[in-house]
């Protein structure tokens, strides 16, 4: 008898309409800005223009930008760049991202908030003023950079970085890395700062100082922070595009040595100078993009992130 | 009674409101263009006389940046929010604008019979049925050079190619100029200036373009290679770090009395004018030999067009026929010193250097560069691979007959010549 009760106590429980009800502006305004765009631009890749009507084509787009030795040259060229750029972000900014937060967290460092906001503010300022203001810097002719190697005797290091085929890439990546510092340096700054005192407390009891500290403690209990830097540098960098555009423009010279899927994407997409935009073959770069960030995030979430070993206090 | 005073007022206020609306009502005609450096000149000359020849409509001119205009052309003309009359660029990019229905027919419209047909070609269908465009000026290449430093060195103007390259060494050992300005790094400076400026002595312009076209010459062909031959020469004249030089840099190292030769194009004239404080010259490109006929690119650069979706089509077409007209070509060509009108009636211009440039047409065959017509229609784009590889050869790092050798592959990998 009680238990018929209670069953059809569930039954008349309400329909909780107001969950849909909260959740449908965001989830509108994500479809219509974020979903529909995608799919539109999937659907793109999947069309040819032929004689000024949209024709569907089936992968043809994509049998193009990787069998025609033209287009997939270009393709691996931006691509191989793109890596590039990703590793020296790896190998650069998230190490210095973690020392400086180690630094900062140190409480015997004065004046730690003036370092925290003057490393972080490059990261407010637009791609244009960082773009024209390192070209200025590193110009050969009205630069800073010249004079101030030829202060310290090492003019002849000075090599008009931007203009090399061999160098523009790295420098570039490095202007990026200047800009950018600041954000692994503040997640990691965040996290250390919510490791608690007793932890450390209790490894200082068991003679774990100084470096070892860091290493042996500090490190591990971060390493979830350090992970979610790296994909959100991954998927940033696989992104980005402002930087080279305002620095190198669409061409993405010297002999597109510094083309990046952004910029080869914009190029296509939008057309340059006497090329007329083509956005079927744009869109299908832009689906490659895509898939490549997808694959990249799923291997993190699947692989790493699982394995990564969490701590509870 | 104040009541009903309020009324009237009120009632008087949206009449009077609703009369100011019908005399408000202007036609106003926005035109997209990517000059933004003669905004000023638009603003107050060209539109001030047109709007007084032709109360009733405005004029707004709406510039943005050359290297973004053909994108954002064309997604505001897709996207139905361009302007009523457009900047046209030549050649291929506004007949692909036409084909698309973004720009109207303009061959009946009064005042197209002002204009030569070479003039007309930029801005018409292949065929030559339809034309587009109001063609509105031409540009012209040679090289400007620094008169006080050319009379300090005791250097003759250069007439042949020898001569010139003894002017870039004696600059270059006396050390205190620059020879040569110009830069790398923006990729098209090696190109517009420094190919498209030097080639047609080589291809004897119409004659080479034209055959390049037809298929019977090919890029590999010695004429097409020995303009990058006589480039990959200028490199040691060329300031420190070139390479990383960009335009607005060359530019400066010029007006600033640095360099003393600035490969340049006409339209520079203008601004060149306002900024240097010495005396400059011209010369054309130096020819090969001594005697050789001269050849000079004299090229199709503006045109103007109706946008067909416009709401004002019949004052846009006014304002057509006035560009079409003698009187808008005195004051652009005076105004615009370097860009050169391609109105049949001759225009008096008053600046010494722009008369300079416009006299070589007198004495030398012009040409248009040679990647403009039909051949940057298919990708990869003749001319963006032009700006890659004139770069790359001035750099030093690739040979001239492997920087021919990769565009002519490019070039027949979509562009089959009608036989």
């Amino acid at each position: 008898m009680s238990q018929q009760s209670l069953e059809h106590s569930q039954d008349r429980r309400p329909t909780r309409w107001h969950i849909a009800v909260f959740l449908a502006p965001a989830l509108l305004v994500y479809t219509a800005v974020m979903i529909l765009p995608l799919f539109g631009t999937l659907q793109l890749s999947l069309f040819r223009n032929v004689d000024n009507a949209q024709v569907f084509a089936g992968f043809d787009n994509f049998r193009t930008l990787f069998g025609d030795p033209r287009w997939s040259a270009s393709f691996w060229n931006a691509l191989g760049n793109n890596t590039w750029f990703f590793i020296i972000h790896m190998l650069v900014q998230n190490p210095i991202g973690v020392v400086l937060a180690a630094l900062l967290s140190s409480p015997k460092l004065r004046f730690s908030a003036f370092y925290r906001t003057a490393i972080f503010i490059p990261t407010l300022l637009s791609f244009v003023i960082v773009g024209f203001a390192w070209k200025l810097i590193l110009s050969p002719l009205w630069g800073v950079a010249p004079n101030l190697l030829d202060l310290v005797g090492l003019k002849s290091l000075f090599v008009p970085w931007l203009g090399k085929e061999e160098y523009a890439l790295t420098a570039l990546s490095l202007i990026s890395v200047w800009q950018f510092v600041g954000i692994p340096m503040m997640l990691i700054y965040a996290a250390m700062l919510s490791i608690p005192d007793e932890v450390i407390e209790a490894a200082e009891c068991d003679g774990v100082t100084g470096f070892s500290q860091f290493w042996k403690i500090q490190l591990p209990l971060i390493l979830p922070s350090i992970g979610i830097i790296s994909i959100l540098t991954f998927v940033g960098n696989f992104n980005a595009f402002d930087l080279i555009y305002s620095a190198q423009g669409a061409l993405a010279g010297p002999n597109y040595a510094t083309d990046i899927l952004g910029t080869f994407l914009y190029r296509t997409f939008f057309g340059f100078q006497l090329q007329i935009g083509d956005k079927n073959m744009g869109a299908t770069i832009a689906s490659m993009m895509f898939f490549i960030i997808l694959a990249g995030v799923c291997l993190y979430l699947f692989l790493i992130q699982t394995r990564l070993r969490r701590y509870q206090f | 009674m104040s009541n009903r005073l309020l009324t009237g007022l009120l009632m008087a206020s949206s009449i009077l409101g609703s009369a100011g609306i019908a005399l408000a009502q202007d036609k106003t005609l926005t035109i997209e263009s990517w000059r933004n450096d003669d905004l000023a000149i638009w603003q107050e000359k060209l539109i001030p006389a047109f709007e007084k020849a032709n109360p009733g409509i405005k004029v707004t001119f709406s510039p943005s940046a050359p290297t973004e205009y053909n994108a954002a052309l064309n997604a505001k003309l897709d996207a139905g929010s361009a302007g009523d009359l457009i900047t046209c660029r030549p050649f291929d990019a506004s007949l692909e604008l036409f084909k698309k229905g973004h720009l109207a027919d303009l061959t009946s419209l009064k005042g197209m019979e002002n204009f030569s047909d070479v003039a007309k070609s930029a801005w018409q269908t292949d065929d030559g049925k339809a034309s587009f465009c109001v063609p509105m000026a031409s540009v012209i290449h040679g090289f400007i050079y620094n008169k006080d430093a050319f009379e300090k060195l005791g250097i003759a103007v250069p007439a042949t190619e020898d001569e010139f390259f003894a002017a870039l060494d004696k600059i270059k050992a006396d050390g205190t100029y620059i020879p040569m300005a110009m830069g790398t790094k923006d990729l098209w400076e090696a190109a517009t200036m420094g190919y498209q400026n030097i080639g047609p002595n080589y291809w004897k312009g119409e004659e080479g373009r034209l055959a390049l076209i037809k298929g019977d010459q090919k890029l590999t062909d010695a004429d097409w290679v020995a303009p990058y031959a006589t480039l990959a020469k200028w490199k040691p004249y060329l300031g420190d770090g070139f390479e990383a030089q960009t335009y607005p840099d060359s530019q400066n190292l010029f007006t600033l009395g640095r360099a003393a030769i600035y490969p340049a194009g006409s339209w520079e004239i203008a601004t060149f004018n306002t900024q240097a404080q010495f005396k400059m010259g011209a010369f054309p490109p130096p020819v090969r030999k001594a005697g050789d006929t001269c050849y000079i690119s004299d090229h199709n650069d503006i045109g103007i067009g109706l946008n067909p979706k416009s709401a004002n089509a019949e004052a846009a077409k006014t304002f057509l026929t006035w560009v079409a007209s003698p009187e808008f070509a005195s004051i652009y060509a005076n105004a615009l010193p370097g860009f050169f009108s391609l109105n049949s009636a001759a225009v008096k211009m008053e600046d010494p250097l722009a008369q300079e440039f416009v006299s070589w047409r007198e004495k030398c065959k012009p040409t248009i560069r040679s990647t403009y017509q039909v051949l940057s229609r298919g990708t990869p784009n003749l001319e963006n691979e032009t700006w890659v590889k004139s770069a790359n050869v001035i750099n030093g790092t690739e040979t001239p007959e492997a920087a021919s050798a990769e565009l002519q592959k490019g070039l027949d990998s979509w562009y089959k010549p009608a036989k």
